[in-house]
């Protein structure tokens, strides 16, 4: 680990006003940062630690939606009684992630910003366009099995590895930001970014901004959601696929849908497209799969990870019939509904 | 006599480990203690063009940056490299020996920092440029050099015929990947540098005189000069059989700054020591209609490294389990640009004995036979390799006890027939046999009149248990409370021991307990049979028990002498007695431990997800010294065979001849969710050839069998045979 300067935020003007070293990276839980330093693929100068701010509120607002700080722990918004009640598919999500140690320590605003798990991007002797921009991607023709189907580019197929963005994309949610010219918002699904031709760059976050907080919009979808992750073992694994659904019903008819894909690109992967084909449809399997094939539209695969379309398709059918059983995936239980 | 051994006594150590009062070889402390952090080659074939320390030594705190070319001298001739462990034909690796590059993350330089993340930074710091030379690091891209270095294995009958002539035949390749050992504990070795200038050395090992032979050639050093001392060691399952390069680099930088230096490895450093070698094992079988063996083929195809042999016994277990009248058995090596292999967990036999069971059972679908029957027709009274009986064999009792636990009988032999839900249901089963082997060790007793007893031995306990089993037997022997007994181990001081692996140890130590036991029941026999009116005058040796603090006579126990009273007869306060157990050698028997492994899986159809929701593990492996530890270590192993089932593989992209997931986050093992129920039944085994007490050891017998019963699990759930592991989901999808 490289040497660095420590300095504490004293309110988020501070840490804005911090940010304006170009060495300097904000850690609250660090759960993510502190590893890649270790492996001298982070090497921050300056580290200004944020994780005293006052940002750790619920909080309902006016209009009906929910307002949380950047700085809730993982666990604490996963077992509030406001998001278990009316965003039980977040809840799901996160408690899907990491382990109870790790999510104890790792913030909200922390989860929208964990970087890739590619290997290659962890390993500093192979080339990654990611860590050294223009060096090559290393998986496009190697070790691949793990990566992104969807919205790739010539330059980078990594895949972001939150749980907790997949449901936050699908219930529309909003990232409000502050910076040096002030605040601003802008949904999930903007926030993260594709890799085109800049894969080091993983969201839209402009120099010496921070995040403040997460807005959920009031619809919660808290009857009819499921997160199911597929791995490689039952618990404390990234997803090979994870998918998260939301719907709401008239009958057995489908009036309202969110579909979102975990681990098939470089971002968490709503599908509007996907969404509308479900709209106005009865809740059958053969729609399922119809958005489903709606969603993989113009999936490209590489040596080893084909099977994530045949994979991310089935899993989609069956979120999707999890949730409209109103049987959502447990993450507590291993057994898959 | 038999208080202790064969109870579930807890661990005598248990308390020192859970409350971190147990100190591990990373954790002693020394004064002025300085930290050595390696730095690691980044390409697998090669030599070092320019390795320049100039930036890492102007880092306030780094005292040194040890490299080939400034190093303390170390040995020059191949023979004191060879630790008792190393494979017979090779030149082991020496690191910061010289230029070469052998393989990738190889040791090129330590630097010496008075704390360790100066160390690591530094590190970051030092720049290497390389000569890279060709290499290649794929077994299967490389198969066709494999080629066989040991003798053939000498075959019976005519095995190519009876293949060509049988009437129902199974031949595949079976694919074993790469695994590593993944102990908890990090690789880790404390080099104090004493007053007067000896060394001692804290050191992960499992083998203390090992080490210490080692070093004294290595660095040329006389037996009084260096000390190694490992009291705990948290898991090692072979990896610290032989002596790590950390030891050898922790002293160099001692000897070179005359100061204690401590190594610790990080856990993606311990991906460049030894490792389970890949292997494709091709199997063929031939039988007669009537579910008989004909013919038996196995071949093994294994990595080693371009400097040493590494060859263990995957092939030839199919001489023990099964009847056959023909049979070839052949293990190659393909020499490759990687680190040399080394044992893990029933080496040998964890691999071989897997492709075995997979391809039993791939021969009872072809029969249309109960893989159970299967296997008991074949059964194999004798070892056919030497044709010899078995000291003893409660193989079929395992078969018997293990499918009624199971449920056995219940199963529908077609596959995809069972269900549960969205499930389908798997019941599969395999053998698993292990050697049951015994080694010389010396114990030393000393007996004090108030009736404690210090036993002493060089031997590691790497986890399984050692303290435990020494303090019961010794308990016992004395006729003492456990509690009177306070057992030392793994300091190479102390009375001679082998590396403790290949489950030997716990018969090897508790013979050597017995042992020396006697010797101290001797000598209180002398004592009390001078005392006056003695009621134990002319009373023969054999005749005597120790027994409640007492020395006494074995038919009648009313004549007795309390070790207090002999002791102050004879003027003396304590009896201190060494003695080597060597066990008789015995060419008439063949000696092995079995199991019955039975598994069920649960196999979401469409998903491919697995589960391996039941398992139950009948081991016939003579007495069990700890039926708690002993109980601890099969579930341990069978835990280890979920994951060589369908997690762990160390994945190398060949292209740069790198492991790309050495850590443990995408390195899989299993964790909690991933274990159900674990039934371990220990079938009586009776023995009283092997040795006195009967012991055969555990350890390495719990995985054997495993893998293999999960994946024939999988295909009775799904109707796909998987031959590649591990299992993962994605090889089950359409």
């Amino acid at each position: 680990m490289n040497n660095f300067q420590y300095a504490r935020a004293t309110d988020v003007a501070d840490a804005i006003r911090l940010l304006a070293d170009p060495g300097a990276k904000l850690i609250a839980g660090g759960t993510n940062l502190i590893d890649l330093m270790k492996e001298n693929v982070e090497r921050p100068t300056r580290l200004i630690d944020i994780s005293r701010l006052p940002l750790r509120k619920v909080e309902e607002t006016a209009d009906g939606s929910l307002r949380i700080g950047a700085l809730v722990p993982n666990s604490d918004l996963a077992y509030h009684p406001l998001i278990e009640q009316r965003y039980p598919l977040l809840a799901s999500a996160i408690l899907a992630g990491a382990s109870a140690q790790l999510r104890n320590m790792a913030s909200v605003g922390g989860n929208l910003m964990q970087r890739t798990r590619c290997a290659y991007f962890y390993d500093t002797a192979t080339p990654c366009n990611k860590r050294h921009p223009g060096s090559g991607c290393s998986a496009m023709d190697g070790l691949n099995r793990n990566h992104a189907i969807l919205g790739t580019s010539a330059s980078c197929i990594a895949t972001n590895p939150s749980d907790m963005s997949v449901a936050l994309a699908a219930l529309g949610a909003l990232v409000h930001i502050a910076g040096p010219s002030g605040e601003r918002a802008v949904a999930v699904t903007d926030f993260h970014r594709l890799p085109g031709d800049k894969p080091h760059v993983d969201t839209s976050l402009g120099t010496g901004e921070i995040i403040t907080a997460i807005e959920l919009p009031p619809r919660g979808f808290a009857q009819n959601y499921s997160y199911l992750k597929i791995r490689d073992r039952m618990s404390y694994a990234f997803a090979l696929v994870s998918v998260a659904a939301a719907l709401e019903l008239e009958g057995n008819a489908i009036s309202g849908a969110r579909l979102a894909l975990g681990g098939v690109a470089h971002k968490p992967w709503r599908s509007l497209e996907a969404e509308a084909a479900l709209r106005g449809q009865a809740a059958t399997p053969d729609h399922f799969s119809h958005a489903a094939d709606v969603l993989l539209q113009g999936a490209t695969t590489r040596s080893h990870n084909g099977f994530k379309v045949e994979l991310a398709r089935r899993a989609i059918v069956r979120t999707l019939t999890q949730a409209t059983n109103a049987t959502p995936q447990s993450q507590a239980h291993k057994k898959i509904a | 006599m038999n208080a202790y051994v064969g109870t579930p006594t807890s661990r005598v150590d248990g308390r020192a480990k859970v409350t971190g009062a147990a100190k591990y070889a990373g954790e002693f402390p020394a004064d002025k203690l300085l930290h050595g952090f390696v730095v690691e080659a980044t390409i697998p074939c090669g030599r070092i063009a320019r390795l320049d320390t100039s930036e890492a030594l102007q880092v306030e705190g780094v005292l040194d940056v040890l490299t080939h070319a400034n190093r303390p001298p170390l040995a020059d001739k191949v023979e004191p490299w060879k630790d008792e462990v190393a494979p017979e034909k090779g030149s082991p690796f020496r690191p910061l020996y010289d230029d070469t590059i052998k393989f990738n993350s190889q040791p090129i330089a330590l630097v010496v920092a008075e704390d360790w993340e100066t160390a690591k930074f530094a590190a970051t710091l030092v720049r290497v440029e390389y000569e890279q030379r060709g290499f290649a690091t794929d077994l299967e891209g490389e198969r066709s050099n494999a080629a066989e270095k040991d003798k053939p294995h000498k075959p019976r009958g005519d095995a190519a015929a009876a293949l060509a002539g049988a009437d129902v035949r199974h031949e595949a390749d079976y694919v074993i990947p790469t695994e590593h050992h993944n102990p908890m504990e990090l690789y880790a070795t404390t080099a104090v540098w004493e007053s007067n200038g000896k060394l001692t050395i804290y050191d992960k090992t499992q083998g203390v005189q090992n080490v210490h032979k080692f070093l004294c050639g290595v660095f040329d050093k006389k037996p009084d000069d260096i000390r190694v001392v490992s009291p705990y060691v948290g898991g090692a399952f072979g990896s610290g059989l032989r002596p790590q390069y950390q030891v050898v680099l922790a002293t160099l930088g001692a000897l070179a700054l005359k100061r204690s230096v401590r190594v610790v490895l990080t856990r993606q450093q311990m991906y460049g020591l030894g490792y389970r070698p890949m292997t494709i094992e091709r199997v063929a079988l031939g039988a007669k209609s009537d579910g008989t063996l004909d013919a038996v083929t196995h071949e093994a195809i294994a990595v080693t490294s371009r400097y040493e042999d590494f060859a263990r016994n995957d092939t030839g277990w199919a001489e023990q389990l099964y009847k056959s009248p023909n049979s070839r058995f052949s293990h190659k090596l393909v020499h490759l640009d990687v680190s040399t292999p080394s044992d893990m967990r029933a080496p040998g036999a964890a691999s071989g004995v897997c492709a075995l069971e997979c391809a039993m059972d791939e021969l009872a679908v072809a029969l249309k036979l109960d893989p159970v029957e299967l296997r008991l027709k074949c059964y194999s009274d004798r070892d056919q390799s030497e044709n010899l009986p078995y000291t003893s064999k409660q193989l079929r009792e395992c078969y018997a006890r293990g499918a009624d636990a199971f449920g056995w009988s219940r199963r529908n032999p077609a596959p995809r027939s069972m269900r549960d839900g969205k499930d389908l249901v798997g019941w599969g089963m395999a053998t698993g046999v292990w050697e049951a082997l015994q080694m010389p060790v010396a114990v030393r007793i000393a007996l004090t009149s108030n009736g404690h007893a210090e036993v002493s031995c060089a031997a590691s306990d790497i986890g399984t248990g050692t303290y435990t089993i020494v303090a019961q037997v010794a308990a016992d022997a004395l006729g003492l409370p456990i509690e009177n007994i306070s057992v030392r181990l793994a300091d190479s001081s102390l009375p001679q021991a082998p590396v403790e692996g290949g489950s030997w140890m716990a018969a090897s130590s508790a013979h050597a307990v017995l042992a020396a036991a006697e010797e101290v029941r001797k000598e209180l026999l002398r004592l009390a049979g001078k005392m006056p009116g003695s009621p134990l005058a002319d009373t023969e040796l054999a005749d005597t028990v120790l027994k409640d603090g007492s020395i006494a006579g074995a038919s009648d126990n009313s004549r007795a002498v309390s070790i207090a009273d002999a002791m102050r007869h004879g003027g003396i306060e304590r009896i201190e007695k060494e003695k080597l157990n060597q066990f008789e050698e015995d060419k008439k028997h063949a000696r092995n431990t079995h199991s019955a492994v039975f598994a069920e899986v649960k196999v979401d159809e469409e998903l491919g997800v697995i589960r391996v929701t039941r398992v139950v593990s009948a081991v016939a492996a003579g007495r069990i010294l700890n039926t708690k530890t002993g109980r601890s270590q099969i579930m341990g192993s069978v835990v280890w065979g979920i994951g060589m089932a369908l997690h762990e593989e160390t994945v190398m992209d060949h292209r740069f001849g790198r492991i790309m997931n050495a850590n443990i986050a995408e390195y899989h093992i299993p964790v909690n969710a991933d274990v159900y129920d674990i039934d371990v039944i220990f079938v009586d085994e009776p023995d009283d050839r092997i040795n006195k007490l009967g012991i055969k050891g555990l350890g390495e017998i719990g995985i054997v069998g495993v893998p293999a019963a999960i994946a024939n699990a999988v295909y009775h759930a799904t109707g796909k045979r998987i031959r590649r592991f591990p299992i993962t989901l994605d090889k089950l999808l359409d």
